[in-house]
């Protein structure tokens, strides 16, 4: 490669600058619905960086030698095996997390993000870069995750980590928790304010508008 | 003039990408390491896997029986745990020279399993074993309660539950669903407690002896029946079969008998 890739920036873009859920929108289906708890979440967050950044190094490594009529192919297969070896995983030393997390485990095989990053990153990288830009775009899908799910856990059911950060009153304490948050609405609703704030923050972030509403004519005499 | 290089790996490398022979080899390399891999896995962490589900189903039991009201008082009474039997099916005694330590040794043997004919099969599992693993709980003299291990087949594949029944052998105390794989929010409302909490007080029978118990379509109508739960027909349809099919002759029907004329 020509230029020096800056590792630092690969690895802190995709936390906010170029992030994969609030910029790219990828990964939406499995953010909405682990992010009840705190600790769905995290699990989540950790199995699906570590699928994505052992798939980043496994395609990046044989990258001159996938043909092109079967990469999409040779791809998802080393994404599913991955996946499913991350599954049994969980489900053996993690049965109780695991079976919160349901199916969506081993739907990480279909989250646009592994794809997306194998796809367009590490089949055109060496191995070390190419594990950089997966763990950061690991971290940055994980970041997002652990907000969402901290804030429905916390205003969910006044718990973090299932520790109780506000006492809610049916144990006599003044907080009541608002059953919303729990539902998959909430996600959406959060998820939209999270990507609001972002782009008000980073104005360069707003898409350019696709349709521009008809000029106004004024009706003829 | 380069020399031809014989090593069939790098002859391999060498070929471009797109080369019929590449391809086919490439696949099926990446076919046959990832398949090592994934069942590679399965292998080493199965054992710890079934010690969990194990304990899960332990769990559920505990949860069924402290869930059933006065059950508590009845195990202090008892001496605190169920009397565990493994019975023979086939006559609804217990089973001689069959613990509950060496059952799973005895039903890895398909000699110890009957298939099961198209007439007799309700609940759609083509055979079952010839011993299973009761729990039985006595009140004085009498059985107070039996807890059955029960399988059928839902619309997503396998429901294993456990039934409890009270003393009288027709009355249903509760139902603890300890795995199945009914689709989340539809079928898998089965293991909510809320539509669990509709089995209590539920009869098998009526007075002539036929078995009544079904999930209802809808709303529950007569002692025999439990809600339906919405969208889930063929869910509950699995659980009706199930319960019929494990509480009729090919079932727990001779230990049934049995009990009713105080063998145990």
């Amino acid at each position: 490669m020509a230029t020096r890739v800056d590792f630092w920036a690969t690895l802190t873009d995709p936390l906010i600058r170029q992030n994969p859920v609030t910029l790219q929108i990828l990964g939406i289906c499995s953010a909405l619905a682990v992010t009840t708890s705190l600790a769905t979440a995290l699990t989540m967050s950790v199995s699906l960086t570590v699928v994505l950044t052992l798939s980043a190094v496994i395609i990046s490594l044989i990258r001159r030698h996938i043909p092109e009529s079967i990469r999409l192919i040779v791809q998802i297969i080393i994404v599913a095996s991955l996946v499913i070896v991350i599954d049994q995983v969980l489900q053996a030393y993690f049965a109780e997390i695991s079976r919160a997390l349901s199916i969506y485990v081993s739907l990480i095989t279909t989250n646009c993000l592994v794809l997306g990053r194998t796809e367009a990153y590490a089949r055109h990288h060496a191995p070390f870069t190419a594990a950089v830009d997966a763990l950061g775009n690991g971290l940055g899908y994980s970041l997002v995750l652990l907000v969402i799910g901290a804030v429905r856990e916390l205003f969910g059911r006044g718990q973090l980590f299932g520790w109780q950060a506000f006492p809610v009153t049916d144990a006599g304490g003044w907080f009541t928790p608002l059953g919303l948050m729990l539902l998959a609405p909430s996600a959406f609703f959060l998820l939209g304010g999270l990507v609001w704030a972002i782009r008000s923050w980073r104005p360069e972030q707003v898409e350019a508008q696709e349709h521009l509403p008809p000029a106004r004519t004024r009706p003829a005499e | 003039m380069v020399e031809p290089d014989w090593n069939p790996w790098r002859r391999l490398l060498a070929l471009p990408n797109e080369s019929r022979t590449k391809t086919i080899v490439v696949a099926f390399l990446v076919a046959s390491i990832c398949a090592l891999l994934v069942s590679g896995a399965t292998v080493l962490l199965r054992p710890i896997q079934t010690a969990n589900r194990a304990a899960e189903e332990q769990t559920r039991v505990d949860a069924l029986v402290r869930g059933i009201p006065g059950m508590t008082d009845l195990l202090t009474q008892s001496g605190g745990t169920l009397s565990t039997v493994v019975i023979d099916l086939e006559n609804g005694h217990a089973a001689s020279g069959v613990t509950v330590d060496s059952l799973d040794v005895v039903l890895a043997d398909t000699s110890n399993w009957t298939t099961l004919g198209p007439g007799t099969d309700l609940a759609g599992l083509g055979q079952r074993p010839n011993f299973a693993q009761i729990f039985l709980l006595r009140g004085g003299d009498d059985i107070s309660l039996v807890l059955l291990p029960v399988t059928g087949l839902g619309y997503g594949g396998r429901i294993d539950a456990i039934l409890a029944l009270r003393g009288d052998m027709n009355t249903i105390e509760g139902i603890a669903i300890t795995s199945h794989s009914e689709t989340p929010g539809i079928g898998g409302r089965i293991e909510e407690p809320s539509w669990q909490a509709g089995f209590p007080g539920v009869e098998l029978r009526d007075e002539t002896g036929d078995l009544r118990f079904a999930v209802a379509r809808a709303q529950a109508s007569g002692p025999y029946e439990v809600d339906g739960i919405t969208g889930a027909t063929r869910t509950g349809r699995g659980i009706t079969n199930m319960l019929r099919f494990w509480l009729g002759p090919d079932g727990y029907g001779p230990l049934i008998r049995a009990i009713e004329r105080g063998e145990f």
